[in-house]
């Protein structure tokens, strides 16, 4: 067996020195009723071809984006990662070490947390950032969590136009912490539409509001200025939450901060990692520096070490689970470091000239397909004004014509229906988002695609 | 009048009805360097044994508690930047709140000196 | 320029902040095709973000330079033995980084329709299929990313059981918790709405049984108990069954903390233990890497019992190697508790598990669990002379020692751990659990060769021999030779710094 090196003459002259007869003497303490003799229903060891064989079995039935032009969105992003952070994050330092709570031997992990701390708060417009979480859902969570405990009050409003699965994720682990949700309807953009949304989310705050949580661009891919929520937010003593599922878009827009967000949460997974069936991914979680008490989650500080050298360690570990137990800010254990690490290195890439302009690529294509559809009779674009991904109102259930475009090798979208089933508004509206990796051959073949649905 | 102290480690001096009050030279010396106190809001009113604020050092956190019922009438903000005082000088100027107590100068369940000494003999 | 006065000594080099290597022209990426400017601030009017991001520009050569230097100040599980108790750090296998990345499988979409992605559906119900047999339990929920996420899973379920209770019986709020838990326990039980009732351990280091009955008492206020087995002192809790048994009786369930998995694998099935719910770490037993912390992943296996409240979502198998994907709730007798993470769950992490446990398999997996005690009881058995084991008997995947051997030597077990940097092994798990006193907690995994363990065996002999003659003082220095040495955690703590700030110019630069 490839990944046991002891051989049995090892294993025996071992077991002398234990003192033990065989490795059974070692689970004498196990009461034998609770014992295993049996055999599993399961296949016995294989070598890596056979295993290879097995995963490319596995593969080969299912349509890859790199064999169909892909305009999914919808919280997961394809984006282009370079060659570099692929290598850079299998190197095995970062790879197969541990949590940093060793600092002497673990300034690797912690410089690169404190540069992606600094680049998360740059990105978002705020003053500190932590070193990661899960995803973004669940940093949406915590963030309703930590506005409670900020502002000690109990109630969230929750945008209608936030991500399904995170709000299922916020009012799942929050259920039993007596938190009382107030929850939007969906308000789907049309040209017809007035965009009242945040006005009506400001109405909704009272005395007993801790938080607002509000995406942009948000589930139909709209865009907005929150400054005026953020304004309403304020003047009740209520903090405004702001959700990011796209983090590319943050290379064009006004950030939340600048908006006035007090948190903002974010899905990171379009920098630095690919799509990989929804994870593992990376939360972001940015706030203003009043609040960095009662943020959740690992953060990495600066120090010295006795020589007086730039060092970097875990701090305000106080607040966390292996202190606090039953009195912690949160159960989170873990952060998310190696997709946090290619999401660093990504940026670094990138910088303030590569992030801007792959943005304006992405928001320029959108343009482009946006345009080429609008001819189409039967087809409506329902969002104004939007950074890299639209909805679209087809004269026919959505999810019919996105199978059927399936079977012709093309993934045109997410169908609404899957996010808001039962929903009948929904029903014929279809997500599509479009980013550098679409190209113009793609997006003529959507085109011509979609214009030939009956 | 002379220092009072409780099983949480927290001492206590009256003067009229107010009292002052802070943690024990062993309790800082438990918790290794404050880096943070979590100090009660002033005007608020706390029952004996609520907790009314934490004490966080690098490693670990200990609530204190209020020791009798009464109001919150002056935080120690010194220690909001320099919470080193309060292992420097925890009976002095590490104290951390002062407290109107609502049924006076008389506080129940309290050790004296020699009391707190005999509960602490490491200290 | 690396921010300090410190130069590279050999091949140790001190590098600079990506911040202060920018050169704002500089980018390392190249673009097909281009950006019209114009059209964006037309489209994107005043929500068009023209303030600088202030993100540094690096060539890619620079940006490799930058984290292979960083790289190089980390210690590995690929460059040496990580003695970390209860945290399973074995070898990292390099096949399930390839297979992760296969085109078809680590590059789908998570929304893509479900009969383009029968195969990842299918490897959703293999890899439950393999947690389910090793466990013995009838249902998993897959979607937890991480051990911590894991337990909020089960306890989720186990509140959901208990509020479909009639009267009084839905009110069961007290959960029993040892008290050598590890600390997401507790916080994992009040997140869920129920109040912790620690229950201590017995001088042999498992619950003490008759504590746990008192505490128990007629159990009618009792929703359940968060076991670890084995426990965080690498014993097996031997009344395990009989404490399951006792819960059940009294209407409660019976919550497993699965991460010492390792040492049991293949020998005793959880679910024959009477277990309700069970994660499973993913990064510890089945290899996934650690990442210098996650993502991980916390599959839960589940009891008939507890299985109808498993969360959103999960796969169903609908026909012959026909698959399905259940996102909302379905009705019937299903009454998921709810959503606990975007999209399905950890897939690149299921993918290596999977192929782990295949590379193994049933045989292997067996074999790996034996070899992990073996080694566990290989170093407790070469160390038990010179330090003090905290329990006399065989141990389980980890060895414990208390720190009397250290008495009088002016040698704490933070002093002896951070001595062992020098000596080129990452320190073990010190003062945990907390029911011995300045514990160190050594679990070796069955990845280390006879060779890399008495290679670690001589070392702590060393150290010991050091200890005792002295000075003490040599010890309060270590580590020496690290690429830092003791780190100002106060000074990080007090004088709040997350993050890079330009500097400013001083006060008197500016008068």
């Amino acid at each position: 067996m490839r990944y046991l090196p002891l051989t049995d003459g090892e294993r025996m002259s071992m077991l002398a020195d234990i003192g033990a007869a065989g490795i059974d003497d070692l689970f004498e303490d196990v009461p034998v009723a609770a014992r295993f003799d049996g055999r599993f229903e399961l296949t016995d060891h294989m070598g890596e071809m056979a295993v290879t064989e097995a995963f490319q079995g596995f593969a080969e039935r299912n349509l890859s984006p790199a064999r169909a032009p892909c305009f999914l969105g919808a919280g997961a992003y394809r984006h282009h990662v370079p060659a570099s952070v692929d290598h850079l994050i299998q190197r095995g330092e970062f790879m197969t070490a541990y949590t940093p709570y060793q600092p002497e031997i673990s300034q690797g992990t912690l410089q690169t947390l404190y540069e992606f701390q600094t680049q998360v708060a740059l990105l978002t417009g705020m003053d500190v950032a932590n070193a990661s979480m899960y995803d973004g859902a669940t940093a949406c969570a915590e963030a309703v969590l930590m506005a409670r405990r900020v502002t000690k009050r109990s109630g969230a409003i929750l945008s209608g136009n936030l991500h399904p699965h995170y709000r299922d994720v916020a009012l799942t682990t929050c259920r039993h912490l007596a938190t009382v949700f107030d929850r939007a309807d969906p308000a789907i953009p049309g040209p017809e539409a007035a965009d009242n949304e945040l006005a009506d989310l400001a109405a909704r705050i009272d005395d007993q509001t801790a938080c607002v949580v509000v995406q942009n661009p948000d589930i139909f891919g709209r865009i907005r200025d929150l400054t005026d929520l953020a304004a309403a937010c304020h003047a009740s003593g209520a903090l405004l939450v702001a959700v990011v599922t796209e983090v590319i878009s943050l290379g064009a827009l006004v950030s939340p901060g600048e908006m006035g967000a007090d948190i903002v949460v974010a899905e990171g997974q379009s920098l630095g990692n690919g799509l990989s069936f929804g994870g593992p991914y990376l939360g972001l979680l940015a706030t203003r520096s009043r609040f960095i008490r009662q943020m959740p989650g690992r953060l990495c500080g600066e120090s010295h070490d006795v020589d007086g050298r730039r060092s970097y360690t875990l701090t305000l570990s106080a607040r966390e689970q292996h202190i606090r137990r039953e009195k912690a800010t949160s159960n989170i254990c873990t952060n998310s470091g190696l997709t946090a690490l290619a999401f660093s290195i990504h940026l670094a890439l990138l910088g303030e000239k590569g992030l801007r302009e792959l943005a304006l690529i992405n928001h320029h294509r959108a343009l482009t397909l946006a345009a080429k559809l609008d001819e189409i009779p039967g087809v409506e674009i329902l969002t104004e004004r939007y950074f890299n991904e639209f909805t679209v109102r087809l004269s026919q259930s959505a999810e019919t014509v996105v199978d059927r475009l399936a079977e012709n090798n093309i993934l045109a979208g997410v169908p609404m229906s899957r996010l808001f089933p039962g929903n009948n508004d929904v029903e014929d509206l279809v997500l599509i988002a479009v980013t550098e990796t679409v190209s113009e051959r793609d997006i003529d073949r959507l085109a011509t695609a979609l214009g030939a649905q009956k | 009048m002379s220092a009072k102290f409780t099983e949480n480690d927290e001492w206590i001096t009256v003067d009229g009805e107010i009292g002052t009050v802070g943690v024990t030279s062993y309790a800082q010396d438990q918790l290794g360097d404050i880096v943070y106190v979590e100090l009660p809001t002033v005007g608020k009113t706390y029952k004996a044994g609520d907790e009314i604020g934490v004490v966080e050092s690098v490693k670990a956190a200990a609530e204190i508690f209020a020791p009798a019922d009464g109001e919150v009438t002056e935080i120690n903000a010194a220690l909001e930047d320099k919470p080193g005082v309060i292992n420097s000088d925890p009976a002095g100027d590490g104290w951390i709140y002062k407290i109107k107590l609502s049924n006076g100068p008389q506080v129940d369940g309290l050790m004296d000196d020699a009391a707190y000494k005999a509960f602490r003999p490491d200290a | 320029m690396n921010g300090s006065q410190f130069s590279h000594q050999g091949l140790q080099f001190e590098e600079s902040l990506l911040f202060e290597l920018d050169r704002p022209d500089s980018c390392g990426v190249d673009f097909d095709g281009h950006a019209d400017l114009g059209l964006a601030e037309d489209s994107l009017g005043n929500l068009y973000r023209r303030a600088p991001i202030a993100l540094p520009g690096l060539s890619e050569p620079e940006v490799v330079r930058h984290y292979t230097r960083l790289s190089q100040k980390n210690y590995s599980i690929d460059s040496g033995l990580y003695p970390l108790g209860s945290c399973t750090m074995k070898h990292n296998p390099r096949l399930n980084e390839k297979l992760a990345r296969l085109e078809g499988l680590g590059d789908l979409h998570p929304l893509q329709p479900v009969a383009t992605v029968q195969g990842v559906l299918a490897l959703y119900d293999d890899i439950g299929r393999w947690l389910q047999e090793i466990c013995g339990m009838p249902a998993v929920a897959l979607s937890p990313a991480a051990g911590a996420h894991g337990e909020l899973c089960g306890m989720m379920c186990i509140r959901a059981a208990i509020d479909e209770k009639e009267g009084e019986d839905s009110s069961r709020r007290r959960v029993l918790v040892p008290e050598s838990a590890h600390g997401t326990n507790p916080s994992t039980a009040t997140i869920c709405g129920f109040t912790v009732d620690p229950i201590p351990a017995d001088a042999g280091g498992r619950i003490d049984m008759m504590a746990f009955k008192d505490k128990l008492g007629d159990g009618s206020d009792v929703a359940g108990i968060m076991i670890t087995n084995p426990n965080t002192c690498g014993l097996f809790e031997t009344d395990i069954a009989k404490i399951a048994e006792l819960i059940h009786a009294s209407g409660g369930y019976v919550y497993c903390d699965g991460a010492n998995l390792n040492a049991i694998m293949g020998r005793v099935r959880p679910g024959d233990l009477g277990i309700d719910c069970m994660h499973i770490n993913l990064h510890k037993t089945f290899s996934t890497p650690h990442g210098g912390g996650g993502p991980g992943a916390g599959p839960v296996v589940l009891s008939a019992a507890l299985a109808p409240y498993a969360p959103l979502p999960w796969v169903v198998k609908t026909g012959d190697d026909k698959f399905d994907l259940i996102e909302h709730e379905p009705g019937g007798p299903a009454k998921p508790f709810g959503r606990l993470k975007g999209f399905h769950g950890q897939t690149g992490m299921f993918i290596r598990a999977l192929a782990y446990m295949m590379s193994h398999g049933r045989d292997g997996l067996r074999q790996a669990s034996g070899d992990a005690v073996l080694n566990a009881n290989y170093v407790l058995a070469k160390l038990k002379d010179v330090m003090s084991p905290a329990f006399p008997e065989y141990c389980k995947h980890e060895a414990l020692f208390d720190d009397s051997f250290l008495a009088g030597t002016g040698v704490s077990t933070m002093d002896f751990a951070k001595a062992m940097i020098d000596e080129g092994f990452h320190p073990m798990t010190v003062y945990f659990p907390l029911v011995v006193h300045g514990a160190m907690l050594i679990e070796p995994t069955e990845t280390e060769s006879k060779f890399a363990l008495d290679e670690f065996i001589g070392a702590m002999r060393v150290l010991v021999e050091r200890a005792r003659t002295g000075p003490a003082e040599k010890f309060h220095q270590a580590p020496r030779l690290a690429p830092r040495r003791r780190i100002d955690e106060t000074e990080a703590a007090r004088n709040l710094r997350l993050r890079w700030l330009p500097e400013e110019p001083t006060r008197d630069a500016a008068d």
